[in-house]
C-alpha cells in the first residue's frame, strides 16, 4: 500500500509540474510583448521600456522567470488584474469560486442521488419499460449541448411559464435552472454507468452464491451487487472532474452567473492574462488532485488495486 | 441487444464464410444495429448538404430580408428569420459544413497523432514510454474546454484554429488505448516473426502493429466525432470558433442567446441540428463498437 501511495503521489506531482510548464509556455505564446499590452498606444522611450521590463523581471532568462512565476503561484500570489487594475487576482477568483462551488456541489449531489437509484432499478428490471426509457434518454442526453438545454430551459421556465429568472443571481432562484442543466447532463451518464456496473456485478459468482444460500433478492441486490457496483462509479466520478469543470464554463455563460467560468471567459475576451493563467493552473491542479484522490480512495476501498 | 450481437453465431463454418474478410463480417454485424444505420443515413445526408449547400439552401446565407427581423416561420421560410432578418434554414444548411469539417478533420488529426504516440510508446517501452505517458497524463489533466478557450484566444479564433487546436488536444485518449493494445501485441508471434526476419522498428509499427489496433481506434474515433462537434459548437457559442459571417450552429446559438427574450425561436433549430448530428455519430459509434470491438463497453468521451 505504501509503495502504491508514494508512486501515485510522485506521479501526480510530476504531472502538476508539467502542467505548470505547459501553462507558462502557453502564456508566452501570446503574440506581442506583455509590455505593449500594458502601455497600449502611449509613446515612451526605450529606457522606460527597459525599466518596466526590469521591474516585472522580463529581462531575466526564461527559466528564472518560470521559477519566480511558479513560486508566486504556489504561494497564491496570482498578481493583479491588468484590466481591473489594483484588484488582486486572488480576490477575484475567491469571489467567483463561491458561486461555482455552490453550483457544482448542489448539481453533483442531486445527480448522484437521482442517478444511482435509477441505474439500479434499470439494471434489476432489465429490458423493462423503465430500463428502455433510461437507455434512450441517456443516449439522447449525451448528444445534447448543455448550453442549448440551458437556452431551452430559459425559454420554457422564464419566458413561457415565468417561474424563474432567466439570467443572473437575484437570489437562490438563479441557481435552479443552471443546476437543472448540469444535473440533466450528468444524470444521463451516471445512470447509464450505474446500470452497466450493477449488471456486471449481478453476473458475478458471489451473487449466485448469495442467491443460492437463500438471501432475499432485495438483500442480494442492495448488499452484494450494489456495493461492488459502486467501486467503478467512484473512479469515473473522480476522473470526470475535468469534464464537470469544463461544463460549468458554458453553463455559467448561458445564465450570466458570476462564477469562475464567466470570470474566465470575460478575462479571455479582455486579454486579462493574469487572471486567465491563474484559473487555468488552478483548475488543472484541481483535476490532478482529484484524480490522485480518486486513485488513493480506490486503492483504499479495493485491496486488489494495491497489489501490482 | 448488445450482448446478443457480441456472441459469434454458432453456425457451421462454410468455405464462403471463411473467405469473407474480417471487415465485411464487421459490416454485416453493423447493419443489424438499426439505430446505427439510421445514424449513418443521417450523416450521409449531412455530407451531401455540406458538399453543395448553395444547391439546397433556398436563399444565400448572408441575404438580409428587410423588415423581417426575428419573424416567425412561414411557408417560404420554414424556420423563420434571425435577429437581423436572414433566413434561418439557409444558414442551418450552410452551417453543416463547419460542423462536419471540424468534426472529421480534427478527429483525423487526433487519431494520427494518438496512434503514432501510442504505438511508439507501447512498442519501444522504457524511457520513451515513460516520457510519452507523462505527456498524455499532462494533456488529460487540463480541463479540455479551458485549454481550448485559452488556445483559441491566444492564436486568434478561426475555423483553422479550431480544427488544429481540437486535433492537438484530444489525441491523448487514442494514445492511451493504442499503447495498451500494443503492449500485448508486441509479444505476439507475428511481431516476433517480423523481428526475427529483420524488419525495422518503423516497418513493424506501421505494417504489423497499426493494422491490428485499427478497430478499437475506429470505434473510439466514431464516438469521438460527436464530442468534437459539441466542443466546436461550444467554442463558436463563446465567440471563439469560426468567425461571422461564416454560419456555424454554435454561432447561431450565441445569437439565439443574445435575443432569447425577444426572438426565442432563433435558438431552437441550431440546437436541434447539433443534437441530431452528435446523436447520429454516437449511434454509428455504438454500432461499430458492437460490430468491430465487442470487448469495449461504454466509452464516454469528453464534452
Amino acid at each position: 500500500m505504501q509503495r502504491y501511495l508514494v508512486s501515485r503521489v510522485l506521479q501526480g506531482l510530476l504531472v502538476i509540474f508539467l502542467v505548470s510548464v505547459g501553462t507558462f509556455a502557453m502564456m508566452h505564446l501570446i503574440p506581442g510583448d506583455p509590455i505593449s499590452l500594458l502601455i497600449g498606444e502611449a509613446h515612451i522611450t526605450q529606457e522606460q521600456i527597459d525599466l518596466i521590463r526590469a521591474r516585472w523581471g522580463l529581462d531575466r532568462p526564461l527559466h528564472e522567470q518560470y521559477l519566480r512565476w511558479v513560486g508566486n503561484m504556489a504561494r497564491g500570489e496570482f498578481g493583479e488584474s491588468v484590466v481591473r487594475s489594483g484588484v488582486p487576482v486572488r480576490t477575484m477568483i475567491a469571489e467567483a469560486a463561491s458561486v461555482t462551488i455552490t453550483l457544482n456541489l448542489v448539481a453533483f449531489a442531486l445527480s448522484v442521488a437521482l442517478a444511482l437509484p435509477a441505474g439500479i432499478v434499470a439494471a434489476v428490471r432489465r429490458y423493462s419499460l423503465f430500463d428502455y426509457a433510461i437507455m434512450v434518454s441517456t443516449t439522447v442526453g449525451v448528444a445534447l449541448p448543455n448550453f442549448w438545454v440551458g437556452l431551452m430551459f430559459i425559454v420554457i421556465f422564464s419566458l413561457v411559464l415565468r417561474w424563474l429568472p432567466p439570467f443572473g443571481l437575484p437570489g437562490w432562484q438563479g441557481y435552479v435552472l443552471p443546476v437543472a442543466v448540469i444535473v440533466s447532463s450528468q444524470l444521463a451518464l451516471l445512470a447509464r454507468l450505474m446500470r452497466s456496473s450493477v449488471l456486471d456485478a449481478l453476473g458475478e459468482d458471489f451473487v449466485r452464491t448469495a442467491r443460492a444460500k437463500g438471501l432475499p433478492e432485495r438483500g442480494v441486490v442492495l448488499k452484494h451487487a450494489v456495493r461492488n457496483a459502486l467501486l467503478p462509479i467512484v473512479t469515473v466520478i473522480g476522473y470526470r472532474l475535468a469534464f464537470i469543470l469544463s461544463g460549468t464554463i458554458v453553463v455559467e455563460t448561458v445564465f450570466a452567473l458570476p462564477g469562475l467560468g464567466q470570470l474566465f471567459i470575460e478575462s479571455v475576451n479582455r486579454v486579462d492574462y493574469q487572471v486567465v493563467q491563474a484559473i487555468v493552473l488552478l483548475l488543472s491542479v484541481l483535476v490532478v488532485l482529484g484524480n490522485l484522490a480518486t486513485d488513493l480512495v480506490y486503492g483504499f476501498i479495493d485491496p486488489r488495486i494495491r497489489i501490482r | 441487444m448488445r450482448e446478443d450481437l457480441s456472441v459469434a453465431p454458432l453456425a457451421p463454418v462454410r468455405l464462403e464464410a471463411a473467405r469473407r474478410s474480417e471487415w465485411s463480417r464487421g459490416w454485416r454485424r453493423f447493419v443489424r444495429y438499426r439505430p446505427g444505420v439510421a445514424g449513418l443515413v443521417f450523416i450521409l445526408l449531412l455530407l451531401v448538404l455540406a458538399a453543395a449547400p448553395d444547391v439546397f439552401a433556398p436563399y444565400p446565407y448572408q441575404e438580409v430580408f428587410r423588415g423581417m427581423r426575428g419573424a416567425p416561420p412561414s411557408w417560404s421560410h420554414p424556420l423563420g428569420f434571425d435577429h437581423i432578418g436572414r433566413d434561418v434554414l439557409s444558414r442551418i444548411i450552410h452551417g453543416t459544413r463547419v460542423a462536419l469539417i471540424v468534426g472529421l478533420l480534427a478527429t483525423g488529426i487526433a487519431v494520427v497523432i494518438g496512434v503514432a504516440v501510442g504505438a511508439t510508446a507501447g512498442y519501444l517501452g522504457g524511457v520513451v514510454d515513460a516520457v510519452l505517458s507523462r505527456l498524455v497524463d499532462t494533456l488529460m489533466a487540463y480541463p479540455l474546454l479551458v485549454l481550448l478557450i485559452t488556445l483559441a484566444a491566444v492564436l486568434g479564433p478561426s475555423l483553422v484554429t479550431v480544427v488544429v487546436i481540437i486535433g492537438l488536444t484530444t489525441w491523448a485518449q487514442y494514445a492511451r488505448v493504442v499503447r495498451a493494445e500494443v503492449l500485448s501485441l508486441r509479444e505476439r508471434e507475428f511481431v516476433l516473426a517480423a523481428q526475427a526476419a529483420g524488419a525495422g522498428v518503423g516497418r513493424i509499427i506501421l505494417r504489423h502493429i497499426v493494422p491490428n489496433v485499427l478497430s478499437p481506434v475506429i470505434v473510439i474515433a466514431s464516438l469521438g466525432i460527436g464530442g468534437v462537434i459539441l466542443l466546436e459548437s461550444a467554442l463558436s457559442f463563446l465567440g471563439l470558433g469560426a468567425q461571422p459571417p461564416t454560419p456555424s450552429w454554435g454561432g447561431m446559438l450565441a445569437d439565439g442567446r443574445a435575443f432569447i427574450l425577444t426572438y426565442p425561436q432563433i435558438a431552437i433549430a441550431p440546437g436541434v441540428m447539433i443534437s441530431l448530428t452528435v446523436l447520429a455519430f454516437n449511434l454509428v459509434g455504438d454500432g461499430l463498437r458492437d460490430a468491430l470491438d465487442p470487448r469495449q463497453k461504454d466509452v464516454q468521451l469528453s464534452r
